[in-house]
C-alpha cells in the first residue's frame, strides 16, 4: 500500500505483515466511557498496517488535553509534550529526521487556544507532520470550560452566564494559513475518517486533519446532527475531488457561483447541472476550499467533510535537508563520525582567515 | 617613535558613523600585529536613533599590548569623537592628558546645543586637561575625495575610514588586512571601494604629514604562548564550539532559535555552516525554538537554543519537559540587562537564579558559565558533554559583553579537542515474561544517564512524556514514592556530574593571601585584573573563577572556608541576598561571603575592583 504514497518514501518499511493488533500498547485507556476518543484510536490503529511503515518509525507527538493521551496507546514511538507545543516540538523531529513519519495529536484548546501560534505556522512552512485535531467544542480534562472552538454564548463551569469569544472555524483558520493540505472527518464514521487518514498520509507537507469528537461528559452530541440518521444527510456535504457538490436525500441540495462568485447553495433541479459547483481539492487558489468551509455555521448544517484542500507546496524538511546537501557537496552524511577530512574542514573554520603565528 | 606597553583607544560617534566597523578593522590590524587585546562595543539599541544626539552615540573601545591583558581597559588613552554627542558622552571616561581627536566639521552651534553644550568645548578651555587634536575629518575626507564619481553624502560617509587611516599610522598598525577587506566589501561598487580606499590612506598620509602629532607609537607583539591565533568575539566562538561538538560527539547539530538581541549573532553564525550538517530553524517564537530543539534532541541531535533572558523566560516549561524527559539539549543564555526588555545591548549577569530555578517543580539543570569571548568555545564543548553524558537540558551563560567583545584565541587542534563520542540505545535492556522489553528510564549507575533511545531503532518503541513516570519502565506513575524517588534522582544526576569537573583552580601566587575574590562569567577580566593591581600594590589576594555553577566543583566548600573572608563581585543586585552567586555559596557552604554589586550595563572597571578589594584586605587588619 505504501507504495502508492511517494509522500512516504524515505520511510523505512516494515519487514512483517502487520496488524492493528501490532500498534496496541500494554497500557490501560484511560479516556471517559463512551469518548469519541476509542473510536478515533481504533481506527488509527487499524489504519497505520495499510501504511506497511517500519513501527520504530513512526512517532505520535501530543501536547496536553483528554486526546493527547493517544500516544501512550499506540506502540510506535511517542512523546506526551506539554501544552500546545507539540507542533513545534514534531517540527524539530521531523526536520531532523526524515526518516520517520511523524504524527501531532492534538485537541481543540492545545491546537487552536494554548498552542494556536505553533499550528498555523507549521501549516505555513508546510513541515512534513501530520496533525490530527480531535475538536469536541469543550475543555475536557480540566472538566468542562469553554473552549476557541465552542459557540458564542455557550454555559460552561467558567461562563455561568455564556461564553463571550466568537468561535475559531478551524478549517477556515487552516486555510488562511496557508494549509498545504486540509480535511475533516467524524469520529462516528470510520470509513471516511480512514479514508481522510489515508490522504493525509499521502500527502507530503503538513497535513490538518479536524475530527468532531464527543464529548459525553461536558458536551454530549455536540455534533449530534450529523450523525442521527434522521438529519445526517441533510447536515453532511461528503466532498469527493472532481465530484459535484451535493447533499440531501438524493443529492437534491447543492452549491453554485453566483453572479458575484460567491457560493450559493441551491436545489439542484431548478439549475443547470452544469452549474453545479465540481469539488477541485488540488485548485492552486485556497478561496475555493475557504468558500466550503464557510458553508457551515455553528449549528452544523451544510457541514462539509473530506479534503478540502490538498495542493503540493514546497515541504519545509525537504527544502532544509536539500540546502545542506547542496552545501555539502559530496553528499556527506550530517554528523558522520569524523574523518580526517573532516577534522580539517573543522580546523580551517575555527582558525578563519585572519591568524598569526607566536613563536 | 615612542615605545608604550599599552594603549586604550574608544572610537565613539553617531550610530550611523560607522564606528562598530572603525573598531573592528583597527582590531583586525592589531590582531595580526600580534598583540594581545581586549575589546567592548558599546552600542544603543536603536539601529539609528536621531542623529547627533546622546542616545545615538556608539562606541567601540579597545585595548592593546605587549603583554596579556585581561579587560577592555578602564580609561581611554585616547578617544576619537566623531561629533560632540559622542564627545560629551564619553569624556567622563577618560584619564587627564588622553588624548582626543575631535572632528571639528560637526562643531557647529546647532550640534552643540542639541547635547547641551552652551559654549564650544574647543574654544572655552574645558578641555584643558586632554590632549586635544581638532582635525576637520570631515572636510578632508570630502577634500580627497574630489574628482570621484560618488555623491557628497557618500564622500562624508568615508570619514571613518579617514580616522581609522589616521590611527592605523599613529599606532603603526599593518594596513593590508584593511585593504583587502575594503576591496572585498565594496567589490560591487568600485567607485565607493576606491572612495573608502583613498580615505584609508589619506588618512594615514594626514598622520605622517600634520604637526598636530609629534609622534607615533609603536606597541611590540605581546609574548603569548606559542601557536596560532586569531582574533575571536564570544558569539563566534560560541558558535565555533557548538559545530566543534557536532564533530566530536558524532551528532548533527541543531539549533533552534528566535532572533534576540545580543545573541542573534549564534543564529546567523549557526546558518552558514550546512557543510557541517548544522540545521539551524528560526522559529515562529521562543517556546517554539526550544521545543523545536527538544523534538531534535529526541530524534538524537546534538539540540541547541540560544536566547537572551527574556527568552529563557519563555522557555521555561519546555525545558522542564526536557529535566522530565531526561533528553540532551544546550540552552545558551547570552545574559542582557533586565528586568523585562530593559537594555537590550548592555551586559549583565542577573540571570543565574533564573537559570538555577526559573522552572515549576524541581527541576534542575547543570550550568556551564563562559568567563572570556574565546572561553565560550570550551564552554560550549563542555555544555555539550555533559547534556550528552547525562541526558540533561544545560543552560550555558554567557553575556552581552562576552558576546561583542572580542580577544586573541590560540586556535586549537582538532585532534586535541574532548572526544564526546555518544552511543544510543540499540537493543531491549530488559526483560517481562520471558520476552526482551525497553525499559527508557533504566540508569546508568554511574551517570545516571537513562538510555537515549531514538525514533528509528526497531525494539525500542515506547512512550514518554511530561507526566510522572515509574522508575525503570517509564510508565505513567503516581505513586508518592516513585515521585520522591524520580525527583532525587534527577538532582542526584545533576549532582553526579561534579565527579567528572576538575578541581576549582585558585590563583594565589603568594600562599599567603587571606581573602579570595571568587567569581562567574564574564568578570573573569576585571577581577583577575583588579587582582594584578593589589598584588601589584605590595597585597595578596587570591581569585577562583567557577566555570561550573551547577553543581559546584566538589571542593569549592573547601576552598571558601580556607579564606578569612570571600568577596564576590557581580553584575547583579542578588533581590537582597547580597549577590545571586554570593546567596548561592552562603546558602550552600555557610560561608560569610561578602557582595560587591553593580548593575550599570557595563564591565566592572579593574581599578574600581582593585579598591573594594583592598578595603576588604584592609578590614581584616
Amino acid at each position: 500500500m505504501s507504495e502508492t504514497f511517494p509522500s512516504l518514501s524515505l520511510v523505512p518499511k516494515a519487514r512483517d505483515k502487520q496488524s492493528a493488533k501490532n500498534f496496541k500498547t500494554d497500557q490501560e485507556v484511560r479516556w471517559c466511557p463512551g469518548c469519541g476518543d476509542y473510536a478515533i484510536l481504533a481506527a488509527v490503529q487499524s489504519f497505520m498496517p495499510t501504511l506497511g511503515l517500519a513501527r520504530e518509525n513512526v512517532v505520535f507527538v501530543s501536547g496536553i488535553g483528554c486526546s493527547s493521551r493517544f500516544p501512550y496507546y499506540m506502540d510506535t514511538f511517542g512523546m506526551h509534550s506539554i501544552h500546545g507545543r507539540a507542533p513545534a516540538i514534531a517540527t524539530g523531529l521531523a526536520a531532523s529526521r526524515p526518516d520517520l513519519s511523524v504524527w501531532v495529536v492534538t485537541g481543540d484548546g492545545d491546537a487552536l487556544s494554548i498552542g494556536g501560534n505553533h499550528l498555523i505556522h507549521a501549516l505555513r512552512r508546510n513541515v512534513n507532520l501530520k496533525i490530527l485535531l480531535f475538536n469536541n467544542r469543550i475543555y475536557g480534562l480540566t472538566k468542562g470550560q469553554y473552549s476557541p472552538t465552542s459557540e458564542l454564548g455557550k454555559i460552561t463551569k467558567s461562563t455561568p452566564m455564556g461564553s463571550l469569544d466568537s468561535p475559531f472555524n478551524p478549517v477556515s483558520l487552516a486555510l488562511g494559513a496557508e494549509a498545504s493540505f486540509v480535511a475533516r472527518s467524524i469520529d462516528s464514521d470510520r470509513k471516511h475518517l480512514t479514508s481522510v487518514l489515508q490522504a493525509a498520509a499521502a500527502h507530503r507537507g503538513t497535513a490538518l486533519v479536524e475530527i468532531y469528537q464527543n464529548c459525553n461528559i461536558f458536551n454530549d452530541n455536540a455534533f449530534e446532527p450529523l450523525k442521527d440518521p434522521g438529519t445526517r444527510d441533510d447536515f453532511t456535504i461528503r466532498l469527493e475531488h472532481g465530484q459535484p457538490i451535493t447533499w440531501g436525500a438524493d443529492g437534491g441540495q447543492g452549491v453554485v457561483r453566483d453572479h458575484d462568485q460567491a457560493l450559493k447553495v441551491v436545489d439542484v433541479a431548478s439549475v443547470d447541472p452544469a452549474e453545479v459547483v465540481v469539488h477541485d481539492a488540488h485548485a492552486e487558489d485556497p478561496s475555493h476550499a475557504f468558500d466550503l468551509s464557510r458553508l457551515a455555521d455553528i449549528s452544523l448544517a451544510r457541514t462539509p467533510i473530506g479534503v478540502f484542500r490538498d495542493v503540493d507546496r514546497p515541504v519545509y524538511d525537504d527544502l532544509m535537508r536539500d540546502q545542506i546537501e547542496r552545501s555539502q557537496q559530496g553528499g556527506r552524511t550530517p554528523g558522520a563520525t569524523s574523518g580526517a577530512s573532516e577534522d580539517d574542514a573543522l580546523g580551517a573554520l575555527l582558525a578563519g582567515s585572519d591568524t598569526w603565528t607566536v613563536s | 617613535m615612542e615605545q608604550r606597553d599599552r594603549v586604550i583607544i574608544r572610537f565613539a560617534g553617531d550610530s550611523g558613523d560607522g564606528m562598530q566597523l572603525t573598531g573592528d578593522r583597527f582590531t583586525t590590524e592589531t590582531a595580526s600585529f600580534g598583540n594581545d587585546l581586549s575589546t567592548l562595543p558599546d552600542f544603543p539599541a536603536e539601529i539609528r536613533a536621531p542623529a547627533g544626539t546622546l542616545p545615538g552615540v556608539s562606541a567601540f573601545q579597545l585595548h592593546f599590548a605587549d603583554h596579556d591583558i585581561m579587560t577592555p581597559g578602564d580609561r581611554p588613552d585616547v578617544l576619537v569623537a566623531m561629533n560632540p554627542a559622542a564627545l560629551k558622552a564619553n569624556l567622563g571616561d577618560l584619564a587627564r592628558g588622553a588624548d582626543v581627536i575631535v572632528n571639528t566639521d560637526e562643531f557647529t552651534g546647532r550640534n552643540l546645543t542639541r547635547v547641551g553644550y552652551a559654549a564650544n568645548p574647543l574654544e572655552d578651555g574645558s578641555l584643558e586637561a586632554y590632549n586635544v587634536h581638532p582635525i576637520a575629518l570631515t572636510s578632508m575626507t570630502v577634500e580627497a575625495l574630489k574628482g570621484f564619481d560618488i555623491t557628497k553624502k557618500e564622500a562624508e560617509r568615508a570619514k571613518n575610514m579617514f580616522a581609522l587611516g589616521l590611527l592605523s599610522w599613529l599606532y603603526n598598525r599593518p594596513t593590508e588586512g584593511t585593504v583587502k577587506f575594503l576591496k572585498a566589501k565594496f567589490a560591487r561598487n568600485e567607485a565607493i571601494m576606491q572612495a573608502n580606499l583613498t580615505a584609508f590612506e589619506a588618512g594615514w598620509s594626514f598622520g605622517e604629514t600634520t604637526e598636530d602629532f609629534s609622534v607615533s607609537y609603536e606597541i611590540k607583539p605581546a609574548r603569548l604562548p606559542t601557536g596560532t591565533y586569531r582574533n575571536i568575539s564570544g558569539n563566534l566562538a560560541l558558535s565555533y564550539g557548538l559545530v566543534a561538538a557536532s564533530q566530536r560527539t558524532g551528532l548533527p547539530l541543531f539549533l533552534g532559535s528566535y532572533p534576540i538581541t545580543p545573541a542573534s549573532d549564534i543564529l546567523h553564525e549557526l546558518s552558514k555552516h550546512k557543510r557541517f550538517g548544522v540545521r539551524t530553524f528560526q522559529a515562529e517564537d521562543e517556546i517554539a525554538a526550544v521545543g523545536a530543539a527538544l523534538g531534535a534532541a529526541y530524534g538524537g541531535s546534538l539540540a541547541v537554543t540560544s536566547t537572551s533572558g527574556p527568552g529563557l523566560a519563555l522557555k521555561a516549561e519546555t525545558i522542564g519537559l526536557g529535566v522530565s524527559l531526561e533528553l540532551p539539549l544546550i540552552v545558551v543564555d547570552v545574559q542582557r540587562a533586565g528586568p523585562s526588555t530593559g537594555m537590550p545591548t548592555k551586559t549583565e549577569q542577573a540571570d543565574l537564579l533564573q537559570a538555577m530555578f526559573g522552572r515549576n517543580g524541581e527541576a534542575p539543570v547543570p550550568i556551564v558559565a563562559s568567563r572570556s569571548p574565546a572561553d565560550c568555545f570550551d564552554t560550549a564543548l563542555e555544555a555539550a558533554r555533559i547534556a550528552t553524558a547525562f541526558r540533561v537540558p544545560v543552560i550555558l551563560l554567557s553575556d552581552g559583553y562576552l558576546a561583542n567583545g572580542s580577544e586573541p584565541w590560540l586556535v586549537p587542534t582538532v585532534d586535541d579537542l574532548p572526544d564526546l563520542r555518544v552511543a544510543f540505545a540499540t537493543a531491549p535492556n530488559g526483560e517481562e515474561d520471558g520476552r526482551p522489553v525497553f525499559q527508557p528510564y533504566l540508569r546508568d549507575p554511574e551517570t545516571l544517564a537513562r538510555p537515549w533511545a531514538v525514533p528509528g531503532t526497531a525494539g525500542l518503541e515506547h512512550r514518554i512524556g511530561g507526566i510522572e513516570k515509574a522508575d525503570i519502565t517509564g510508565n505513567i506513575s503516581y505513586d508518592p514514592a516513585n515521585h520522591d524517588f524520580m525527583v532525587r534522582t534527577r538532582q542526584a544526576k545533576v549532582e553526579a556530574v561534579a565527579a567528572t569537573i576538575p578541581p576549582l583552580e585558585v590563583e594565589d601566587p603568594s600562599g599567603h593571601a587571606r581573602v579570595l575574590v571568587l567569581g562567574w562569567g564574564s568578570t573573569y577580566g576585571p577581577i583577575g585584573a583588579a587582582c594584578r593591581r593589589v598584588r601589584h600594590a605590595g597585597s595578596d589576594v587570591a581569585q577562583a573563577h567557577l566555570r561550573h555553577l551547577n553543581p559546584f566543583p566538589a571542593d569549592l566548600g573547601e576552598v571558601l572556608r580556607g579564606y578569612d573572608k570571600v568577596l564576590v563581585p557581580e553584575m547583579n543586585l542578588g533581590y537582597g541576598f547580597g549577590g545571586q552567586l554570593a546567596m548561592l555559596v552562603r546558602a550552600k557552604y555557610l560561608v560569610d561571603a561578602i557582595g560587591y554589586n553593580q548593575v550599570r550595563g557595563l564591565p566592572f572597571k579593574a581599578e574600581e575592583l582593585a579598591t573594594v578589594i583592598t578595603n576588604v584586605i584592609e578590614d581584616l587588619s
